[in-house]
């Protein structure tokens, strides 16, 4: 209540009683000014949109974009250059899809145990290390799985190279780990008690409970937060530029060196000649780059609107 | 046998969750052990020598530092003016429809896509050349999904009833805002932006192309001046120098995680004390 | 012998210091509809979630005294509440449909059980539909999602869901406070129709609903019992001036 009175006398001395005038003009310049913020994050998307395509498009007077994304050779600065980047996908599909495999069954299992069986206690400790474990730049990522994970790896495999797909997605598997439990704990949590209630009145053990109603009914959340989990993955940038080999043949297998789409971006974009082929090619995988991310995070959100009204009714 | 899978399938999820934070931990501590070794007060107050062999990593600090306050004074003031509006002005209709629509897609964009987002905008469109401004612009776009929705949340929290009071004072819509609801709602937004910032402060993807620079030590001296940022720096050190011990690469390591991790658990009291009080 | 009576005897509840019932000796008539009335925190609910151990999820209750369902004291520490639970059907005071589709809630406890056969099923769902008086409002929507369904409609696909796992009893929470007068017409004509099943327990604190729905009245006061008997003399000659003055609207 401090707060009020504060707030209530500090309201007092700022506004005496003056013509409607000004007051009138400030209200409306004010209403003006937050609606612009909003619009201009409608005008970010338009823009990041507008310019990835129009710095990319002197490329598609060279490439087809067909032809582009589905070219196995990237040489963008011989001659004539060759502008494909399906070994750039098919490393991506491979790192995340491993990361993925990894990653989300022990984030969920993570989920599962905090939202149901781990006593306050547990729920203390592990909060601030979860949040950690996803503050932890991915930079610092990369560090790790250089000099820790990748050794690890190529003696295990006897690999002559630690740098492969294979350290790359098992790095990111760590980190989308609090992304997927966060994510689907809450999920988890938001199903109503009544539900858990009405299975064991009908003779469901807590076990069953568990697993045949509660889980069910937070799937929209889980599939949500597995979605989420995907798209950091495939927007991860320097973890996989640092672990992933950076070999740009297309790979056959998950424990090759490996480029991604964001690795080349990050390599490359540095010194692409402005305005030139290359810089339009690099711009066009950020495009497709970034329609990819878009289609994810759009379907997440559907889910989660889903889960949202899924519970909200009665 | 019901009872028995039951045990099973419990006991294989122990096994799993402890796995992943004894994995944290661990992490955590190993980090924290081979920086400390790595640590000294030059390492943290001098400016760097030898390709960074020697010396300290002073101006990568100072860099990284100055860039997200940089990115700060982008993102907050847009990201909270948005989030007034998400929640104070605008009325369901198409227009939050796509404002929201704009919010849920900006936070997925990769990194890496703001980064040429900003070399192609702020770097060559608007000639700001590789600079600390361009990257914090850069920075600041990433940030703000994040900002507008802690501000909304915080928004949403304020009871309705403080609102009504200031309302049933005369005060008008604007005042209301500026002197009720922001005010009751700080913490919340502060912490929420906190929490952005600390993860554009150890991005390196977008600064990479926006005017990250990797030697050059001395402090940096304006906005349209290139930094060193400890990020990078660490991902060059990493990759890049040859015979680089890696007693150097984890004292930076450290340093950022730490720089990271105070602002990170700074933006989690915060809002704590912001649904308490 | 499955008749469905309950006898209960001297039991009481406690959550932590608070005792929420005291030693409570009665009988459930079965096959019959005995409804719970008393005041708002005078025990009722309590009551009823001791007869399937409900209680059990509250984690500072502790119940003492017997209930005993078909000859064996269900509050002994050996029974297996699961098993019990599958006997003593609940229905909340809110509808609380699964968020998956209709014959799917119904088919859940038939399922849980190992039923697997889809003919079987079939028929255990249109039984219990056809029990619980819904088959002809949904059997064309069978797949559609519960929670699309009216609220009484809801509550109704709730009692089929009890149903379809054959219970003694059936304990009903408050069944109708939810829902408007017609839904909780069709509700008590439901109520009326399946005391030839099963035995039925009715906490409500709608006088006039147990008055046209059951056979049997228990009146409770502060945790305490202060009369149990036929419907109609409770509702006109209580012995218990205080059950008089409550069922007169004279309190409560």
């Amino acid at each position: 209540m401090d707060k009020w009175h504060k707030a209530a006398s500090r309201f007092r001395t700022r506004r005496p009683l003056r013509g409607a005038g000004p007051a009138w003009l400030l209200e409306i310049g004010f209403a003006a000014l937050v609606r612009l913020a909003g619009y201009l994050l409608i005008a970010a998307v338009l823009l990041i949109f507008y310019f990835l395509f129009s710095q990319a498009r002197p490329l598609f007077g060279h490439t087809a974009l067909w032809d582009f994304i589905t070219g196995p050779r990237w040489l963008p600065v011989s001659e004539p250059p060759l502008f494909g980047i399906l070994p750039f996908i098919v490393g991506s599909a491979w790192i995340v899809s491993w990361a993925l495999a990894l990653g989300v069954p022990l984030g969920l299992a993570v989920a599962v145990y905090l939202a149901e069986m781990a006593g306050p206690r547990v729920r203390s400790l592990a909060g601030p290390l979860l949040t950690t474990l996803a503050g932890i730049p991915s930079v610092v990522y990369g560090v790790i799985g250089l000099l820790v994970v990748a050794p690890w790896v190529a003696r295990l495999l006897s690999l002559p190279t630690g740098l492969t797909g294979l350290t790359a997605g098992t790095v990111l598997a760590l980190m989308i780990v609090p992304t997927v439990a966060t994510l689907s704990e809450e999920a988890i949590r938001s199903v109503p008690e009544e539900y858990r209630e009405a299975a064991l009145a009908m003779g469901a053990t807590p076990f069953q409970a568990r697993w045949t109603v509660l889980i069910p009914a937070a799937s929209s959340g889980i599939a949500a937060s597995v979605l989420l989990a995907m798209g950091r993955a495939l927007g991860e940038t320097m973890t996989v530029l640092m672990v992933g080999g950076g070999r740009l043949v297309l790979p056959t297998g998950l424990a090759v060196p490996m480029r991604t789409m964001t690795a080349t971006l990050a390599v490359e974009s540095a010194y692409a000649v402005h305005r030139s082929l290359h810089y339009a090619a690099l711009f066009a995988m950020g495009l497709v780059l970034f329609a990819i991310t878009f289609f994810i995070t759009l379907a997440a959100d559907r889910l989660l609107q889903r889960a949202k009204r899924g519970v909200g009714q009665t | 046998m019901n009872r028995f899978h039951e045990r099973a399938v419990n006991a294989l999820l122990t096994v799993l969750f402890w796995l992943v934070i004894g994995t944290t931990a661990g992490l955590i501590l190993f980090i924290a052990a081979r920086g400390i070794k790595g640590m000294s007060w030059e390492f943290v107050s001098a400016m760097p020598r030898d390709r960074g062999l020697a010396g300290g990593v002073l101006p990568a600090i100072v860099g990284t530092l100055v860039l997200t306050s940089g990115t700060a004074l982008v993102t907050v003031p847009l990201g909270v003016l948005a989030g007034v509006y998400l929640t104070e002005y605008a009325r369901p209709g198409p227009a939050v429809r796509l404002v929201n629509l704009a919010i849920v897609n900006l936070a997925g964009v990769p990194s890496i896509v703001y980064g040429l987002f900003g070399l192609a905008v702020f770097v060559l469109s608007l000639r700001l050349g590789p600079s600390l401004a361009a990257a914090s612009l850069t920075l600041g776009v990433m940030t703000l999904p994040v900002v507008v929705t802690a501000t909304r949340e915080a928004l949403a929290a304020v009871p309705v009833a403080y609102r009504e009071a200031a309302y049933a004072l005369g005060a008008s819509r604007r005042q209301v805002i500026l002197t009720h609801v922001l005010p009751y709602a700080k913490s919340g937004i502060v912490g929420g932006s906190l929490l952005g910032l600390s993860r554009a402060m150890g991005e390196t993807a977008p600064i990479l192309v926006t005017g990250v620079a990797f030697w050059l030590p001395r402090l940096p001296t304006g906005p349209a001046s290139r930094f060193m940022a400890l990020p990078y720096h660490l991902y060059i050190i990493a990759t890049q120098v040859p015979g680089m011990p890696p007693a150097r690469i984890w004292a930076t390591a450290l340093t950022l995680l730490g720089l990271v991790m105070a602002l990170n658990f700074a933006a989690a009291g915060l809002r704590r004390y912001g649904k308490g009080g | 012998m499955d008749t469905g009576k309950i006898e209960i005897a001297s039991l009481s509840c406690a959550f932590g210091s608070r005792q929420v019932l005291h030693d409570i000796t009665l009988t459930l008539a079965g096959r019959c509809v005995t409804a719970i009335i008393g005041p708002s925190g005078s025990g009722k609910s309590t009551l009823l979630r001791c007869l399937n151990r409900m209680t059990d999820l509250v984690p500072d209750a502790r119940v003492s005294g017997k209930i005993i369902l078909d000859g064996t004291d269900i509050l002994r520490r050996e029974q297996d509440v699961v098993q019990l639970r599958q006997k003593v059907g609940m229905v909340f005071q809110k509808p609380n449909p699964f968020p998956r589709s209709v014959y799917d809630n119904v088919a859940y406890g038939p399922r849980i059980r190992g039923l697997r056969r889809r003919r079987e099923l079939d028929r255990v769902v249109e039984e219990a539909l056809r029990g619980a008086a819904l088959w002809e409002e949904v059997r064309d929507r069978l797949h559609a999602p519960a929670l699309s369904l009216s609220g009484g409609q809801q509550q109704r696909l709730c009692i089929a869901r009890c149903l379809a796992v054959r219970p003694q009893v059936l304990l009903m929470d408050e069944p109708c406070s939810a829902l408007d007068p017609a839904a909780t017409a069709k509700i008590e004509d439901l109520i009326t129709g399946l005391r030839r099943e099963l035995t039925v327990v009715l906490v409500t604190h709608n006088l006039q609903q147990a008055a046209r729905v059951s056979d049997h009245t228990v009146f409770l006061l502060d945790g305490e019992l202060v009369e149990a008997g036929e419907t109609a003399t409770i509702f006109t000659r209580a012995r218990d001036p205080r059950t008089d003055a409550y069922v007169t609207g004279r309190f409560g």
